[in-house]
């Protein structure tokens, strides 16, 4: 997995509310056994036609928006199916960052798995934020997680909260299966009292 | 399994965390021990191939149960394989990595196949106290059984493989408190939808719901299933329903359950797994179950559930981001404000899903079909969600009343509530679904789906449009 320190990039705003996972990365695109290529399907079915052209409105389409890194979202970003491919669309597209007010919780879990840092941030400032990025290539948000700030194109700074643990992973780009499988003694310690208090298991 | 709280009232949440907790560090992040692991075809590949990547090897394929059902054919003539490539690859792709990893397997020729949150309860691997994931949101599902449920992403499949645990923060306890007893014509499934409607689709973000209150505890396991299968369309992390005489009937002579003494022990500690009188709540939302009429959804989030005597409402009934939100899927759904929900004609019928594809579904959806066809130019599907599913209504002559009714009779598995394999909606095609997500194109691109009961769905398809199930037995009887 890929650090995440700092992010200067374009945010593209996404104002709608709910968005959810099959909107991110629709069905006919789960039948992959890999991990990689689905940023050209990110948001489909918003951003293609059934032709397979694009549909010049939709934001990512548009040429200020174009090589977002950072989307601004409305509330309760990535609700519904558990699909890992939705974060792994959004990084194969060049997205690193998710701000909004509210995100679903498996997708939220999903982002710090594979370098997506998801950022969430009272209605204030997400409406300050979603204004900034409506001003298109020309203005850079800035994302520092070591200090988690956020800064729009204008100056303006908001704090973020952050869970420590996870922090330090994306800082690090750590792996935590090879961090638990260190803890392999504790698990057999586990395994062997649940042997005994709860045999059915 | 160390106890750090005893003495303290607690949730059902609470004592099943606390016997799962492996470690625990400064900032409250603990290592949870993962008693079942459920795994299918579309969230596995990667997982698996990780392991081989690093030479891991899954630590407990004792616990691990795969079966493959989104992307399985149902129509009759499957065993002649998938015809879509992707689709065969990845359930292949299962076939191979059950066998090589050697985790319990349910293949799709085996009468035990079906959606794996069917399967799992079915076969006894879901019992009460366990902490069970998948790659699936609706893992939720088993919390029916008071176990600790939930959906995991890819990753996190990797982790379990790997190391029988996930790395977890505890979330919040809400209490969702049904009380009183439902009316004739309601059930399971327009309970959880008015929940959600009243709760809206993230309002159990960050929480755990237990279910409770005398609606609630009337319910078959069947119907609490239902109910803990949407506990995520609610936004929650998980749902769950204390263990009861009801659970344990169900559970006991399962193929996977505990037998003789250690029946005994487990059903002593089973019924020690219930909320303290004087546990903690962070949020609590009580209905009153005489209140709650059959509900049926308009629009493209589950939050869009609204009693059938309702009418499609405006945009402008909204605050917020829900005001475009609701213009959005008015236009999508192509319906206009003020429409009376029962005014809505429907081109398709799909009974099944994980959300209500069990027996009492099937029987519910035959007793109103009995004797009736659907309208002229409504399809209909009924899709088992499992094998047995299958077997018994075979048995019951169930098959016999939907084929003269003028459904399809399909094989087990996830089909048009997701469509993923080739049961889809048309474009601009609108159903009448028992399946638990009406997002825009989940059943298909350009698809219109309105989620209802298995009861109300089968009458939409008789009269050609959504109906009140109270009138429509009442009419046509």
């Amino acid at each position: 997995m890929d650090k995440f320190t700092t992010l200067t990039g374009i945010a593209a705003p996404m104002p709608l509310v709910n968005i959810d996972t099959d909107m991110i990365i629709p069905k006919q695109f789960l039948k992959t056994i890999k991990r990689s290529g689905l940023g050209v399907n990110l948001f489909d079915e918003l951003r293609y036609d059934r032709e397979g052209n694009e549909i010049p409105d939709f934001v990512l389409n548009q040429p200020a928006w174009r090589d977002a890194q950072i989307l601004v979202a409305g509330d309760n970003f990535g609700c519904g199916s558990s699909r890992e491919h939705a974060p792994w669309a959004l990084l194969d597209f060049g997205i690193r960052c998710v701000i909004s007010t509210s995100f679903a919780d498996i997708f939220f879990n999903n982002c710090f798995k594979n370098g997506i840092l998801p950022i969430t941030l009272p209605q204030e400032a997400v409406d300050a934020l979603m204004e900034d990025a409506r001003k298109g290539a020309n203005a850079r948000m800035t994302v520092d997680l070591e200090n988690q700030t956020v800064s729009s194109s204008d100056g303006q700074e908001f704090h973020f909260d952050i869970d420590p643990f996870r922090k330090h992973c994306l800082l690090n780009g750590l792996d935590d299966i090879g961090l638990t499988m260190e803890k392999a003694p504790a698990i057999d310690r586990f395994e062997t009292q649940m042997a005994q208090a709860r045999p059915w298991i | 399994m160390t106890n750090t709280t005893a003495g303290a009232p607690r949730t059902l949440y609470d004592k099943i965390w606390d016997a799962h907790v492996v470690e625990r560090q400064e900032d409250g992040t603990c290592l949870l021990y993962i008693d079942r692991h459920l795994v299918h075809e579309v969230t596995s590949p990667q997982a698996f191939e990780g392991l081989r990547m690093t030479g891991r090897k899954v630590r407990a394929p004792e616990r691990t149960i795969a079966v493959p059902d989104h992307n399985v054919p149902t129509t009759w003539d499957r065993e002649k394989g998938i015809d879509n490539e992707e689709s065969r690859i990845q359930v292949e792709a299962l076939d191979r990595n059950a066998r090589e990893f050697g985790v319990n397997y349910y293949p799709v020729n085996d009468i035990r196949q079906g959606i794996v949150h069917i399967v799992g309860p079915e076969q006894g691997w879901t019992l009460p106290g366990m902490t069970v994931v998948c790659g699936d949101s609706h893992t939720a599902t088993h919390g029916a059984f008071g176990a600790l449920a939930h959906g995991i992403g890819t990753s996190e499949v990797e982790h379990v493989l790997a190391t029988q645990t996930l790395i977890q923060k505890k979330s919040k306890n809400m209490k969702v408190e049904v009380t009183g007893r439902l009316a004739p014509g309601v059930t399971a499934k327009d309970v959880v939808l008015a929940i959600i409607g009243e709760t809206g689709t993230a309002g159990g973000t960050g929480h755990v719901i237990e279910y409770c209150g005398e609606a609630i505890r009337n319910l078959s396991m069947e119907g609490r299933m239902t109910i803990c299968n949407m506990a995520i369309e609610g936004g929650a992390r998980a749902g769950l329903i204390a263990p009861d005489e009801t659970t344990f009937a169900y559970v006991n002579g399962r193929p996977h359950a505990p037998k003789g003494a250690q029946w005994e022990a487990a059903v002593s500690w089973w019924r020690t797994l219930y909320s303290d009188p004087d546990a903690h709540w962070d949020k609590v939302v009580t209905l009153r179950g005489e209140d709650i009429a059959p509900t049926v959804t308009w629009g493209t989030s589950p939050e869009d559930a609204l009693p059938i005597t309702a009418t499609v409402p405006a945009p402008e009934d909204f605050t917020g981001g829900k005001v475009e939100a609701a213009r959005r899927s008015l236009e999508y759904m192509g319906l206009a404000a003020g429409t009376k929900l029962t005014d809505i004609a429907i081109d398709a019928v799909f009974i099944g899903s994980c959300t209500n594809g069990r027996i009492e579904d099937l029987r519910a959806a035959a007793e109103v079909l009995r004797g009736r066809r659907l309208a002229e130019g409504v399809r209909g599907m009924v899709v088992p969600g499992s094998g047995l599913v299958r077997a018994q209504a075979e048995e019951e002559g169930l098959d016999t009343i939907f084929k003269e009714a003028g459904f399809e009779w399909r094989l087990a598995g996830c089909s048009m509530c997701l469509g993923m394999n080739p049961d889809q909606l048309a474009p601009g095609e609108r159903c009448a679904a028992t399946s638990n997500r009406n997002f825009e194109g989940r059943q298909g691109y350009k698809g219109r789906t309105h989620l209802m009961s298995p009861a109300m769905a089968a009458a939409a398809g008789v009269a050609g449009h959504l109906v009140d199930i109270r009138e429509f037995a009442a009419v046509t009887a």
